[in-house]
């Protein structure tokens, strides 16, 4: 080095500026993780990941609406007709047969929220679902049966924590 | 003493100059018409949304267990509350409609042609900053239409590939719209509006370079230009006026008709209303997005029937200057888009029933037609212009821009 204008090394220059720039360019992007995570589910609403849901207050082809995670869920006591109903097809939108769905057949638990643009279907007294929405039907096992919705009711995760009591969001 | 002021600052701030170049003097065609107005009157509305939104947040509460009631306090307690909270929800409205109508005049002008590409594009940015505002707002007051019109856009984002879910998750901060989702829509509603004052600017600064066009859609010699100040002052304030009188009597007459009587319930995530409709100005947006049965389609037609006024510039390719008024083909196009835009309104609003669905779908592909043959419509017009025979002076142009 000295201390003239001229520069003897120009490459070696060249290079420690694209360097720095591409150093200085994954810093900025690394900076703004925690800005874009911060928008991400806190704590608290992840804490509210999980409900429980006593079952021996539903009647037979009674349904119960509960809260999980800020979404309703249907739990329905399916009656004897029902289960046939739903065991008889596979549905024709997104086909699934009803033992996939299901832990007891008695017992179907599916996230009440229509899987086309999030309504919440009404019940249909012959035991499946009408979103009042963009008009899609699900049948009693919550399987789509008439469009737009392109998928089935979710069924989430969850378990039997005795006969009657169900843990909604946790297998 | 006040010129000795002008001069002190002159000389440290190009202050005389700016006026001068910029607003009294800017040089401005003798020929526009009131169709002219509406850039101005967006502006006006943009200021009057600032004022009206800034007092009404010392007012609101982003809180899900609040807000609904907060709006409630506004309009019984707070003293004008009512008269700030209609002004903002009808302003709403108002600034759709002075856009729309300043988009239908560059459209129907040819205001977007070269080169003037910019000032159109930037004002397409504004345009969607103006949808993301407005649907952010819409949330606030936390009624069950706020809520589930939230609930079905935010979950548009699903058509995101591969990480559409979590795009979703991450949009609202919560499994569905909440708490979460109403206060970050508040901070953003307070914040985007300020980035439209940039980029007003920056649409400003791009058609002071371009100046105006005007109604023969033919650059003005320069002896055809009359300064802004007083001639365009004094008709933008005219035009201003009679927007008011209109502006007003929904204010004060009918501060109710564009809020949706369901949005008088609370917000309720686990019922949700009958008949979801969003607010008028995005019903045709809406009706494509219902008219194609596949959610990622619709959701693609949607995004496209907003961004492809982008690319009316290279779409239309006739050399013939002026707007539709010359251009008969491109006029008929024109006013078959606007009936398109206004059937997809209808549509939009009704319930889903197989007619409305097919009158959708017609309107649908009418609309996108309109965008997609111009290429094809401007070319064929030209021709057929060429042949019938252009006035000299024009023809020279025409060949000229050939050159």
């Amino acid at each position: 080095m000295s201390g003239s204008d001229t520069i003897d090394n120009p490459e070696r220059r060249n290079f420690l500026g694209k360097i720095t720039t591409v150093a200085g360019v994954t810093g900025a992007a690394a900076a703004c993780w925690p800005f874009v995570n911060s928008m991400n589910p806190s704590s608290d609403v992840l804490a509210k990941a999980t409900t429980e849901v006593d079952l021996s207050n539903i009647p037979p082809g009674g349904e119960h609406s509960v809260a999980w995670q800020g979404k309703p869920v249907f739990v329905v006591h399916r009656t004897p007709e029902q289960i046939k109903n739903a065991e008889s097809s596979n549905g024709s939108i997104d086909p699934e047969a009803d033992s996939k769905r299901v832990l007891k057949p008695e017992w179907l638990v599916v996230v009440g929220i229509c899987t086309h643009l999030g309504c919440v279907p009404n019940r249909d007294p012959e035991g499946g679902w009408l979103c009042p929405c963009h008009g899609s039907m699900y049948d009693a096992s919550g399987r789509v049966i008439r469009g737009p919705a392109p998928k089935n009711l979710e069924v989430p995760t969850y378990s039997f924590v005795s006969d009657n009591k169900i843990l909604i969001g946790k297998a | 003493m006040f010129n000795r002021m002008i001069s002190w600052i002159d000389q440290r701030f190009p202050l005389t100059s700016f006026v001068k170049h910029d607003l009294t003097g800017y040089p401005t065609p003798r020929n526009l018409s009131y169709w002219w107005n509406f850039g101005f009157l967006a502006g006006f509305v943009l200021v009057l949304q600032l004022a009206t939104g800034i007092f009404l947040a010392m007012h609101y509460k982003a809180d899900s267990g609040m807000a609904f009631d907060s709006i409630q306090h506004i309009m019984r307690d707070v003293n004008y509350g009512w008269l700030l909270r209609y002004l903002h929800a009808t302003g709403a409205s108002a600034f759709f409609v002075v856009v729309y109508v300043h988009m239908a005049r560059t459209l129907y002008y040819g205001s977007y042609r070269k080169p003037r590409e910019l000032l159109w594009w930037t004002g397409q940015g504004l345009l969607l900053l103006l949808m993301a505002i407005s649907f952010m707002g819409y949330l606030l007051p936390w009624g069950q239409m706020s809520y589930w019109g939230a609930a079905v856009i935010t979950n548009l984002f699903r058509a995101t590939p591969f990480i559409g879910d979590q795009v979703v998750i991450w949009l609202r901060g919560d499994y569905g719209v909440g708490d979460a989702t109403l206060t970050r829509f508040f901070a953003l509603h307070y914040l985007f509006p300020f980035i439209i004052v940039g980029g007003v600017v920056i649409h400003l600064i791009a058609l002071h370079t371009v100046k105006s066009s005007n109604p023969s859609g033919i650059n003005l010699a320069d002896k055809d230009n009359i300064p802004f100040h007083p001639y365009f002052t004094i008709k933008d304030m005219f035009g201003l006026g009679v927007y008011l009188l209109v502006f007003f009597v929904f204010v004060f007459f009918f501060p109710n008709a564009f809020i949706e009587a369901a949005n008088n319930i609370p917000a309720n995530p686990m019922q949700t209303p009958p008949h979801i409709v969003p607010e008028w100005y995005f019903l045709p947006f809406y009706a494509i997005l219902r008219s194609v049965p596949d959610l990622i389609g619709g959701v693609v037609a949607m995004g496209l029937s907003v961004m492809i006024f982008a690319a009316m510039p290279y779409m239309d390719r006739s050399r013939i200057p002026g707007g539709a008024h010359y251009r008969p083909l491109y006029r008929l196009q024109f006013y078959i888009f606007i009936i398109a835009i206004f059937v997809l309104g209808y549509v939009g609003s009704q319930p889903v029933t197989d007619n409305i669905v097919l009158l959708g779908r017609g309107a649908t592909l009418v609309y996108f037609a309109c965008f997609l043959f111009l290429p094809i419509i401007s070319k064929v017009e030209e021709r057929m212009l060429l042949k019938r025979g252009l006035p000299p002076a024009v023809r020279a142009m025409v060949e000229g821009e050939k050159a």
